[in-house]
């Protein structure tokens, strides 16, 4: 039995310990806000919080995540008005937004680190999250009116 | 040539609408949108729906699919706003599959296009009927009535009544004729040229939105699939032994093959079945499958790529010509030749195909990220043997399509393991099987051959391209390009030379061969527009004016095929005409907002595709290792009228950078017959540090009608970018992906 904390809820699983937590998230809990993408952790698209870090839950197997505390894109924020989240809806970001439950959660994490990120720490933070329709740019002008650093 | 009629409300979605609605189908039928003879015309009435509840609810149908473009938030808003409806009353619904609504395949950058006109007249309509309705109640004239805002007023009398209130009134009223009908001024419009919000927006910022892999119905298990390593190979045999082992793996079940050709029908292999996704994946690595395999088994992109270039290198069918290009090159003093090449490209949609199926009763409920459900219920219907009308396809959010997912062949894998196995299935494709299983964007080659006068001008220009054919995936061995296929980008250069000269040649296809956004416009351009940036460096021309000097002052073109008719994207020339004033005119935008002449790592490509005229200018750095980065890209197009420009942007803004991972590192390849990548890691696309730093997307002023935005932007990117590689690194790059060619 795996005892864990999604969101602020106290959860119990015991199913398969080796099954990743984003499998658990998207079939089990049914979450589907956590997104699969690559299953290899190259796309960022299941990107949640783990202890506040930006983590990747295609390969975060479930007894790795003994005690911790998750955050999904549904715990963001109760009201889903995180800033990011709405620097996100200001900057009109996502097109299809498959990708973007995961690219907040890793901005999100950034802007928890560095409020004031440059240039070189956005790309560095966010070349980890693919989005295959290419709202990059905006992405950029999203977390820049986050930070309240100028574009 | 429109119709319109009222509906019986039973017939449209069911459960919509309340008692006492007014619901108006307006019914178009576009005979140009027809390709000549082949199809069904009766799949091809275009037509759509609103409704008016006595609430006062207006519910507006979208019926195409919403994979990021904001068609379905968009569309609807152009019959609202002719109905002159208060957008907080107004309700989106998506279609599900019904030949009613006219094509849904959400594919060719053709939405707005060809139902602008419908949901306008819908609206219109609507708006002509409420007012009578209103006109009646007060025994007025009704030219003295007019809708405002969800309210019918009485400016004499000062009498108000609200749509809702006028809905029953108005349903029992005669449809009006077309010719009765009054179109707003653009200057009354409330919603189309506006930036609004989509209606998905906020979903999916806070993770609701609901995709094809997120569906669910009661009771439902989950498959993954092994697929035959070959296309066409079959299950000889299977050992499920260690794969029943697996906790949570309830069946495994094999899956028939296709009969040729493959169309959209199921690939075939071996099902594994789990109450989660993940265990059908765990229990699908224990399964050992021996496949029997036939001729493909033997496909190698190498040697395939020699064959592609030997073919290119000798005369193919002549697809379009004028004047005389041999004579011409028999008397040239300046010859220029020059191959390029493009591999094979996979979609690599964000989400991979999935979709839930119920097969119940003789009948199948599917819930599908597709971007065609119409498709969907034609496939499914097939492969069970069912009648259409007993699929029913609801369509979710798609996590990306750029045509992959106009293909259903994952649905039709739903319903065949839903009926084995008497429960709904959802099946979910892993990353590798997208992309070993794709129906990939063609492999081409092209060869290039210009004499050139004094001054550099072609006066003779020679093209051949080479490529597996769409046409394979629906006529087993087809292996010329179809008149679609030649039409973009290769039957329609747009230069003014005296003699030129158009040719394909044919190719075998060994994978299944599809649509990826811009098709064959992407091969086509990058050969055409790094051809001239050449022609233009040997002749040490600046490349704007090069270009403008190709196109000439600006004329409506009428282009001669080998066929006769220019395709134009199965439209009529006159309505929409190969006009290259308009193509002029990005160039001298995209040029002048670039800051071209001020800097020297630019590099340019325009190019005419979904009717749409686009240039691009990229701006790149290479560093000392020869990794290349590309600081600005800027994007002139036209598309003629804009009903959402922020989306409309953000399409182009995306096109730059779906072009740029088709430039810069792009590549299927296979062995054996097998597909060699299987992930992001071997099938990079660009990411953030690697896509365009700044866009700039200008939109050109046009009175035209609307034309495609979702495509268009992609074509002129790889050749644009490459030729700013060329300014910087003096690197001429003739083969995609561009990490093939050392550039320092």
């Amino acid at each position: 039995m795996i005892q864990l904390k999604v969101n602020g809820t106290a959860r119990q699983f015991n199913g398969d310990p080796e099954m990743p937590l984003l499998w658990y998230l998207h079939d089990v809990a049914d979450m589907t806000g956590t997104k699969f993408g690559c299953g290899m952790g190259l796309c960022g698209a299941c990107t949640v919080h783990i202890d506040g870090a930006a983590s990747r839950s295609c390969v975060t197997p479930m007894k790795a995540i003994v005690g911790k505390e998750i955050t999904t894109i549904e715990g963001l924020d109760p009201k889903g008005e995180h800033p990011v989240q709405k620097a996100w809806m200001a900057c009109n970001v996502p097109q299809c937004g498959y990708c973007q439950s995961g690219q907040i959660m890793q901005a999100a994490a950034l802007l928890k680190e560095k409020p004031k990120p440059t240039d070189a720490e956005i790309e560095s933070a966010m070349r980890g999250n693919i989005c295959r329709c290419g709202t990059y740019g905006r992405i950029r002008k999203a977390i820049k009116l986050a930070a309240g650093v100028t574009a | 040539m429109s119709t319109i009629t009222t509906i019986d409300r039973r017939g449209f979605l069911g459960t919509v609408f309340s008692a006492g609605a007014f619901v108006l189908g307006a019914k178009v039928l576009p005979a140009a949108a027809l390709p000549a003879g082949k199809a069904d015309a009766a799949v091809f009435h275009p037509s759509v729906y609103l409704g008016i509840d006595p609430s006062g609810l207006v519910t507006v149908v979208s019926h195409r699919s919403e994979m990021g473009t904001g068609i379905r938030s968009v569309l609807p808003m152009v019959a609202a706003d002719e109905l002159d409806a208060d957008i907080r009353h107004i309700k989106i619904e998506q279609a599900i599959g019904n030949e009613k609504y006219g094509s849904q395949n959400t594919d060719g950058s053709c939405s707005i296009r060809d139902f602008y006109d419908a949901f306008r007249e819908a609206g219109a309509t609507a708006r002509l009927m409420l007012e009578r309705a209103a006109a009646e109640k007060w025994s007025v004239p009704a030219g003295e009535c007019k809708a405002v805002n969800h309210f019918v007023t009485h400016a004499k009398s000062g009498k108000k009544l609200g749509y809702g209130e006028l809905a029953t009134a108005a349903a029992k009223l005669p449809v009006p004729k077309k010719e009765e009908l009054t179109f707003k001024q653009p200057s009354e419009y409330r919603y189309i040229g506006k930036e609004l919000k989509t209606i998905d927006r906020d979903d999916l910022c806070t993770g609701k939105g609901i995709f094809g892999v997120d569906a669910k119905m009661p009771g439902m298990v989950i498959a993954s699939i092994e697929h035959p390593p070959v296309l066409g190979g079959k299950v000889r045999s299977f050992d499920d032994t260690e794969t029943k082992k697996v906790k949570g793996v309830s069946a495994v079940v094999a899956l028939d093959t296709f009969k040729p050709p493959h169309a959209f029908q199921q690939l075939g292999g071996v099902a594994v079945i789990a109450d989660n996704t993940w265990t059908a994946m765990q229990g699908r690595k224990k399964l050992k499958v021996e496949w029997d395999l036939n001729e493909n088994a033997a496909y190698d992109s190498d040697s395939y790529k020699k064959q592609l270039q030997e073919t290119a290198r000798k005369p193919g069918k002549v697809v379009r010509t004028v004047g005389d290009v041999d004579a011409a090159f028999a008397g040239a003093a300046n010859t220029h030749e020059a191959e390029y090449y493009v591999p094979l490209l996979a979609h690599a949609s964000m989400e991979t195909p999935a979709a839930v199926a119920e097969f119940k009763d003789g009948k199948v409920v599917t819930h599908a990220a597709t971007q065609n459900p119409q498709a969907v219920q034609e496939a499914v219907s097939a492969a069970l043997g069912i009648a259409k009308t007993d699929v029913t396809c609801h369509v979710t959010l798609l996590g990306g399509g750029f045509g992959r997912k106009s293909k259903p062949d994952y649905v039709v894998e739903a319903a065949l393991l839903s009926r084995k196995l008497g429960k709904p299935v959802k099946v979910v494709w892993s990353r590798e099987d997208d992309l070993r299983f794709d129906y990939y964007h063609a492999v081409a080659a092209m060869y290039m051959k210009a004499a050139t006068d004094a001054k550099g001008r072609p006066t003779a220009w020679l093209q051949r391209s080479v490529f597996p054919t769409i046409g394979s995936t629906f006529a087993e061995g087809a292996e010329y390009g179809q008149e679609f296929e030649m039409g973009m980008g290769w039957t329609d250069l747009p230069y003014n030379i005296p003699n030129h000269r158009a040719e394909n040649g044919p190719a075998k296809n060994h994978v299944r061969i599809g649509w990826m956004r811009a098709v064959a416009n992407i091969y086509h351009a990058f050969a055409i527009h790094s051809f001239v940036d050449e022609l233009a460096a040997a002749a040490k021309r600046d490349r704007v004016e090069y270009i403008l000097d190709l196109i000439g002052p600006g004329e409506k073109l009428d282009i001669k095929t080998a066929e006769g008719k220019y395709w134009n994207n199965g439209m009529p020339v006159e309505k929409y005409p190969v006009d290259t004033a308009r193509l002029r005119r990005v160039v001298e935008v995209a040029a002048e907002k670039s800051g071209w002449g001020k800097k020297k790592n630019l590099g340019i490509a325009a190019h005419r595709s979904f009717l749409t005229y686009v240039a691009v200018v990229v701006q790149v750095d290479v560093d000392k290792a020869g990794k290349v980065r590309i600081p600005r890209m800027d994007i002139a197009f036209d598309a003629g009228q804009l009903i959402n420009p922020d989306r409309v942007k953000a399409q182009f803004e995306g096109a730059g950078v779906f072009g740029t991972s088709v430039a810069m590192m792009g590549e299927i390849t296979a062995k054996d017959g097998r597909i060699q990548q299987g992930n992001f890691n071997t099938y990079p696309v660009a990411r953030i540090d690697e896509a365009p730093i700044e866009t700039h997307v200008h939109i050109v002023d046009s009175s035209a009608i609307a034309t495609g935005a979702g495509e268009p932007g992609v074509p002129p990117v790889p050749p644009a970018l490459c030729n700013a590689i060329f300014a910087v690194t003096g690197k001429r790059v003739r083969e995609l992906p561009v990490k093939k060619t050392k550039l320092v």
